[in-house]
C-alpha cells in the first residue's frame, strides 16, 4: 500500500480518535472537580487531611445519588509542596483534565499562581483556606476566614489578658507580610503596639538569636504567623528555654497544622488562637461529620482533622449545593447562584457566600490550647468578612481581578 | 551585663552549629580529598538514625550520640567501597559521583520515611543567666563540639592512627612502600569523617524540622566552613567558623536573620579573594 501524505492524515486522526475515546466514553457523565493540594513536603500537615476532607465530602456526595443525578469525580494533584508545581498542574487540569471546578491551594502564593489560569479558562475556583483578605475576583470564592474574622477577636483578647507591648514574628511572604499589618493595626485599635516585627524565610528552623532578642524586647506577649514544618521549631526552643512560663503567645496559624497535636503540652499549654472549626462543637453537623471521618480514616485520625480541613469540606459543600440549585455546572449559572447567598449548615456551623466579596460569613471561637486540645474560651456567631467589605465590590465591579492590601 | 552573656553564648552556639556541620566535610575534603557533595544528606541520614533509634524505644542520649553516628560511619564504609575508591585523585570524578549519591539518599530516605517533617522533642530544658533565659541544650552544642575538636586534634596529633593517617594522605605511596595499608587506612579516615557528620545530624535532629531534602540547607554553610579553613582540618575549621560564626550573629542580632546570612556569605568571598587557600593557607600552616 502507498503511503500518501491524506492517507496518513487519515490514519494519524483515527488513531488519535481511538485513544481519545474511552477517555470521554469513561467519564461523559461524571463532574470533575480538580484538586491541588500539598499532600507531601513541609506543608503536608495541611494538606493531608484537606485531602482526606475533599474525598469524605465527595464520598457523602456521591452516596445522595450525586449533583443531579451525576457522579462527581475528583481528579487530584500532589504539588509536593512546591509552588511551580501549581502552576504546571493548574494547567493541566484546566487543559488536559478540563474539569468543572477547582478546590484547592493552601499558601496564598499558591492560590496567586494558579488564580489567572483558572480565571482564564473559565473554571470557577474555591479557595477553602484561612488567609490574609482582600481577594477579589468574580471566579473565586474563598471560604476560610479572614484577619478581620480571625484577628478582630484574637488581638483584643490577648491585648485585655496580657498586656500592650506585642512582639510579632512572621512568616516572609505574603500572607506574614499582611497578616503582620493587620496585627498592628488591630493592636494600634486597642491602644496597644508592636514594638519590633520579624519576619522568617519558610526554611529558617533555627531561632536562638531570635529568643534573645524577644528577651531584651521584653514584650507582654508575643504574636506569631508563622508557618509550616521548618517554623514549628520555634515553638520547641521557646519552649526548651522556658520562656514560655514567662511570655504569653498568640497565633494566627499554630493549630492549622495540627500543631497542637505534634508539640507536647508544655510546649504548647495556654497559647491563645482563634479559628472557625473547634473540634469540641456539640451541632449535630459537626458530631456526624466526626463519626463519619472515624469510619472512614480510623478513629485514631481523627484528631488530624483541623481548621482548613473542616474550611476545604465545607467549601465543596458550598460548590455542591449551588451545582444543585444551578442544576448544572456551567459557570456563569454556577456563580450567580452562589451569589444568592448559598449557605450550609457545616461541622463549624453556619457557612454563607457573601455575594458582594465571594467570602464567607461564619462563627469564630477564641480558643487555648490545653493538653494538645483546642478549648474554646468565646464565641462570637455569624462575623462578615468587613475588611475585603471595604475593598471589594464584585456587584459593582464584576470585572475586577485583584488582591487588594485593605485599608492599612 | 547578663546581655553580653547572653549575646556571647549565642555566638559560640552559633559557632559550634557550624563547627559540627563541617567537622565531617573537613575531614573527608580536608584528608582524603574527596568533594562529598553528599554530606548534606550524610546530615540527614544522621538526623534520621536517631530519630528512629529514639521512636524504637531507645534512650535519646544513645540514638543521638552513639546509634547517629555508628549508622551514617558504617554507611561511609559501604560508600567508601563501593564508590569512592576508584576515584581517589579524581576530584571532578568525586563530585560526580558524591552528587548523584546525594540524589539517590534523598530519593531513598523520601521512599522509606515520607516527604514530611519529622523531629523529636528536646531533652533538656533551659535556664536563666541574670534575667535571660537560655536553652540547656544550645550549652550542651556547644560543649560538645569543643569536645569534638579536641578528640579530632588528639586522633590525628598524638595516635599511631593519627600519625599513619596523616601520613598516608601526604603521600600514599612512600607509606605503602612502609607497609601501610594505604586502602585500609582511607576507608577508616572516610568513615570518621562520615560518623561526624552523622553525630552532627542526630544531635541536630531536635532543633529543626527534618526533611529528607533537607540537607540542602546546611551543604552551602559546611562547604564555605571549610573551604575558607583551608587545608588544617582543626585549626583552620575553628578559625572559620569562629569568624564567620560571630559575623553572622552580630548582624542577626542588630539586623534580622537574613542579615546575617547575607554577612556570612559576604565574609566568605572578601576572605577568599584576600586568602585564597583558606586561613590555615597563611596562619596555621602545616598544623593540623
Amino acid at each position: 500500500m502507498k503511503v500518501t501524505r491524506r492517507r496518513f492524515m487519515q490514519n494519524t486522526a483515527a488513531l488519535a480518535a481511538l485513544g481519545a475515546a474511552p477517555r470521554w466514553a469513561e467519564s461523559a457523565d461524571n463532574i470533575k472537580l480538580g484538586s491541588v493540594l500539598d499532600r507531601s513536603g513541609i506543608f503536608d500537615a495541611y494538606g493531608k487531611p484537606m485531602d482526606r476532607a475533599e474525598r469524605l465530602a465527595v464520598e457523602n456526595i456521591n452516596a445522595a445519588g450525586g449533583l443531579n443525578g451525576r457522579m462527581v469525580e475528583i481528579i487530584a494533584y500532589d504539588t509536593q509542596s512546591d509552588m511551580a508545581l501549581y502552576t504546571q498542574y493548574s494547567q493541566q487540569l484546566a487543559r488536559r483534565d478540563r474539569v468543572d471546578v477547582v478546590h484547592g491551594g493552601i499558601l496564598s502564593a499558591s492560590r496567586e499562581a494558579i488564580r489567572p489560569t483558572l480565571r482564564k479558562n473559565n473554571i470557577p475556583y474555591f479557595y477553602n483556606v484561612l488567609y490574609e483578605g482582600g481577594v477579589c475576583d468574580r471566579n473565586i470564592f474563598c471560604t476560610g476566614i479572614t484577619p478581620a474574622q480571625q484577628i478582630e477577636v484574637l488581638i483584643p483578647a490577648a491585648v485585655g489578658r496580657w498586656g500592650k507591648k506585642a512582639y510579632i514574628l512572621a512568616a516572609d511572604y505574603n500572607y506574614g507580610q499582611i497578616t503582620a499589618k493587620w496585627v498592628q493595626h488591630y493592636l494600634e485599635q486597642q491602644g496597644a503596639g508592636a514594638i519590633q516585627t520579624d519576619f522568617f524565610p519558610l526554611d529558617v528552623s533555627d531561632f536562638s538569636a531570635t529568643i534573645t532578642k524577644i528577651q531584651s524586647a521584653a514584650p507582654d506577649m508575643l504574636i506569631s504567623a508563622l508557618v509550616g514544618g521548618a517554623h514549628l521549631s520555634f515553638y520547641r526552643q521557646w519552649a526548651a528555654t522556658g520562656m514560655n512560663a514567662r511570655i504569653p503567645m498568640a497565633s494566627t496559624t499554630l493549630g492549622v497544622g495540627n500543631e497542637h497535636i505534634v508539640l507536647t503540652p508544655e510546649e504548647g499549654n495556654g497559647i491563645l488562637v482563634a479559628y472557625n472549626y473547634a473540634q469540641s462543637g456539640n451541632s449535630p453537623a459537626n458530631q456526624e461529620f466526626l463519626s463519619q471521618w472515624g469510619a472512614k480514616y480510623g478513629a485514631q485520625s481523627v484528631e488530624e482533622i483541623h481548621e482548613i480541613a473542616v474550611s476545604h469540606y465545607q467549601g465543596i459543600l458550598l460548590w455542591a449545593e449551588a451545582v444543585r440549585r444551578a442544576g448544572g455546572v456551567e459557570r456563569d449559572a454556577l456563580i450567580t447562584t452562589l451569589e444568592s447567598g448559598i449557605q450550609v449548615e457545616g461541622p463549624s456551623g453556619r457557612v454563607t457566600i457573601d455575594p458582594v466579596t465571594h467570602h464567607a460569613v461564619l462563627d469564630v471561637h477564641l480558643m487555648e490550647l490545653a493538653n494538645q486540645r483546642l478549648k474554646v474560651v468565646e464565641s462570637h456567631p455569624q462575623r462578615q468578612p468587613v475588611d475585603t467589605q471595604t475593598v471589594c465590590d464584585l456587584k459593582k465591579n464584576p470585572d475586577d481581578n485583584r488582591q487588594y492590601e485593605i485599608g492599612i | 551585663m547578663a546581655q553580653l552573656a547572653v549575646f556571647v553564648l549565642d555566638t559560640l552556639y552559633s559557632v559550634a552549629v557550624l563547627v559540627l556541620i563541617s567537622a565531617g566535610l573537613g575531614i573527608i575534603f580536608g584528608m582524603v580529598r574527596v568533594i562529598n557533595l553528599a554530606h548534606g544528606e550524610f546530615l540527614v541520614l544522621g538526623g534520621y538514625s536517631a530519630i528512629t533509634a529514639h521512636g524504637l524505644g531507645l534512650n535519646i542520649w544513645l540514638s543521638m550520640l552513639v546509634v547517629a553516628p555508628l549508622v551514617v560511619g558504617m554507611f561511609g564504609v559501604v560508600v567508601e567501597r563501593l564508590i569512592i575508591r576508584p576515584l581517589y585523585g579524581r576530584l571532578v570524578n568525586t563530585m560526580l559521583a558524591t552528587w548523584g549519591l546525594s540524589l539517590v539518599m534523598v530519593g531513598g530516605l523520601n521512599m522509606i520515611f515520607g516527604n514530611t517533617t519529622t523531629g523529636i522533642p528536646l531533652p533538656v530544658g533551659g535556664f536563666s543567666v541574670g534575667g535571660y533565659q537560655v536553652s540547656g541544650y544550645n550549652l550542651l552544642l556547644i560543649v560538645l563540639a569543643a569536645l569534638q575538636m579536641f578528640v579530632i586534634w588528639l586522633v590525628l596529633g598524638c595516635t599511631r592512627f593519627g600519625l599513619l593517617a596523616c601520613g598516608t594522605m601526604q603521600n600514599a605511596s612512600m607509606s605503602a612502600a612502609f607497609g601501610v595499608n594505604s586502602s585500609r587506612v582511607y576507608m577508616l579516615t572516610f568513615a570518621c569523617g562520615a560518623a561526624l557528620s552523622g553525630l552532627a545530624g542526630g544531635v541536630l535532629a531536635p532543633l529543626i524540622g527534618l526533611t529528607p531534602g533537607g540537607g540542602a540547607n546546611y551543604i552551602a554553610k559546611a562547604f564555605i566552613t571549610v573551604i575558607s579553613g583551608g587545608a588544617s582540618v582543626v585549626s583552620g575549621l575553628v578559625a572559620s567558623a569562629g569568624l564567620f560564626g560571630t559575623v553572622s550573629q552580630i548582624f542577626t542580632a542588630v539586623a534580622t536573620p537574613i542579615a546575617g546570612e547575607l554577612a556570612l556569605l559576604v565574609v566568605a568571598i572578601l576572605l577568599l579573594r584576600a586568602l585564597p587557600s583558606g586561613i590555615s593557607g597563611r596562619y596555621f600552616r602545616n598544623r593540623i
